[in-house]
């Protein structure tokens, strides 16, 4: 009894001390839905650029008249600028794929 | 944090998307911002009201620009969120939560929020933007996150003068900048940890802030709960979010996101030839000035006759002295009615009444600063597609 009384006190302490902060925030966002649309290479492009954003950031970018050269670009800079441990081997069937689906 | 209504709505679209094509099942709730491929989802997050999504993961929401119709200050659920780096904080423990000022400083830093919050709190109201805010107006098009105009808004902060927390640390003598690093990081480890700076003068002068409130509340989590700095007049790219790392260094920060990214061309108006490159560059710093119709959409069909136009207009931190519209396509301007003044960072209303006569009619606004400085008739052009301030064209049909 007397030990309940106590943890009860303890409680509303902690609740009184803590009243400003709550526990770990735990922000959950929505699902993921965007996907990356269907086209050749798709595995490869999925098993590449997802380990770092959403698809949306390549469905989002502006219709380019050289899309092979801008596609190119893009994935350059994800090598070389961001690190993005993408294989020689890919890096053609990345572009291919952007090129001829974006 | 979030209500169940939008997880069901969630898994609802997830489902849909499973068995129709993705564009289909966003096509529930989507908008069409005014350029090309400019298709969006409205999606909702915990903490936002329905928000254009521009990206999930990392998330970066777009604010709808009707909302800035509202009023000066930008609702903290309708606030424009940018990330660069997708591993987020989302279980920070603000308890734990420890601010660290260390580099060349007499006495290194550790502080909790409630030190903190114990320091004398200042407010300032002031405008936040995307560097890249607009990016998609931008003709020739250029890569990046394709935001039309509603990667900005107006709050008022709460929070510590950066300059009382340096006091505290002591400053050593040869210190040149200060550098900022938040919670947010990296999935990989060589892609380089989003870390700005500032000059010493700069982050001592009083103004640049450590803020835990916004609008009267704690920050929300995506715009950097539980500390995030905040520098009046400077593009976002400063504002570092979750901010948990202060350095302050004896030399010029030459990290990426400093040397090579967040870089304006070193030219007149810091523009360039479309399409064409600069000889050299320097970090992008103050907004340019800007100013915006909010009552009347482009394309917006109005009466014939008497009508008030309403607008928003922000600077670098000079302040705005007139604001002034045309209904003409430009030909004739008249000087609109300044709202209050909350201080030369924030956002500037503004309003006119004006009578419009049936047919076809270009409405253009054009803010001058207390510098003298004013908005081009013209786009400038910067390959990153930054800066953006023409005067802007509401087209409207009068009946």
């Amino acid at each position: 009894m007397q030990r309940t009384v106590l943890l009860a006190i303890a409680l509303t302490l902690a609740a009184a001390v803590g009243s400003t902060f709550a526990a770990p925030v735990n922000y959950k966002t929505p699902d993921e839905i965007a996907a990356f649309k269907p086209g050749p290479n798709l595995e490869v492009v999925q098993g590449n650029c997802s380990a770092c954003h959403s698809s949306d950031y390549i469905a989002t970018q502006p219709p380019m008249k050289d899309k092979k050269g801008f596609w190119q670009a893009e994935v350059t800079k994800m090598i070389k600028v961001y690190g993005a441990p993408i294989d020689d081997a890919d890096v053609g069937k990345i572009v291919d794929y952007l090129a001829a689906t974006y | 944090m979030f209500d169940r209504r939008d997880l069901l709505k969630g898994a609802g679209l997830a489902a849909l998307a499973a068995t129709l094509n993705s564009t289909k099942a966003l096509a529930l709730d989507t908008v069409t911002l005014p350029f090309a491929n400019g298709e969006r989802p409205l999606v909702k997050y915990p903490q936002k009201r329905p928000m254009i999504g521009l990206t999930s993961r990392p998330p970066q929401l777009e604010t709808p620009f009707a909302v800035f119709n509202d009023g000066p200050i930008t609702p903290n659920n309708a606030f424009f969120v940018r990330y660069h780096l997708s591993d987020l904080p989302y279980n920070l423990d603000p308890d734990k939560f420890t601010l660290e000022v260390k580099g060349k400083v007499d006495k290194p830093l550790k502080l909790s929020l409630k030190d903190i919050r114990k320091m004398k709190a200042t407010e300032i109201v002031a405008v936040n933007q995307c560097s890249g805010n607009s990016r998609g107006f931008f003709e020739p098009r250029v890569a990046g996150g394709q935001l039309a105009n509603g990667a900005m808004g107006c709050a008022r902060w709460r929070g510590v003068p950066l300059k009382a927390v340096l006091e505290l640390a002591g400053v050593q003598t040869g210190a040149k900048q200060v550098t900022f690093n938040g919670m947010d990081g990296p999935v990989n480890d060589k892609t380089p940890d989003f870390i700005k700076a500032l000059d010493i003068d700069h982050a001592t002068d009083g103004e640049v802030m450590l803020a835990y409130g916004m609008n009267g509340e704690d920050l929300p989590f995506l715009n950097g709960f539980p500390l995030r700095l905040i520098v009046p007049g400077y593009y976002g790219t400063y504002w570092v979010k979750h901010l948990n790392e202060i350095t302050v260094i004896d030399n010029v920060y030459d990290g990426f996101w400093m040397k090579s990214a967040y870089r304006i061309p070193d030219t007149p108006n810091n523009a360039v030839e479309p399409g064409t490159a600069p000889k050299a560059t320097i970090p992008i710093n103050r907004f340019t000035i800007r100013s915006f119709i909010t009552s009347v959409p482009d394309g917006a069909k109005l009466k014939a006759g008497a009508t008030t136009l309403r607008g928003i207009a922000f600077d670098g931190g000079k302040g705005i002295k007139e604001v002034q519209v045309s209904t003409d396509g430009g030909q004739t301007w008249v000087s609109a009615k300044l709202g209050r003044d909350l201080g030369k960072y924030a956002f500037r209303e503004w309003k006119l009444p004006v009578k419009l006569a049936a047919g076809s009619h270009e409405l253009k606004v054009r803010a001058t600063g207390n510098g003298g400085e004013t908005q081009p008739d013209t786009p400038r052009w910067n390959p990153a597609g930054y800066l953006r301030n023409v005067v802007e064209t509401v087209r409207v049909t009068v009946a």
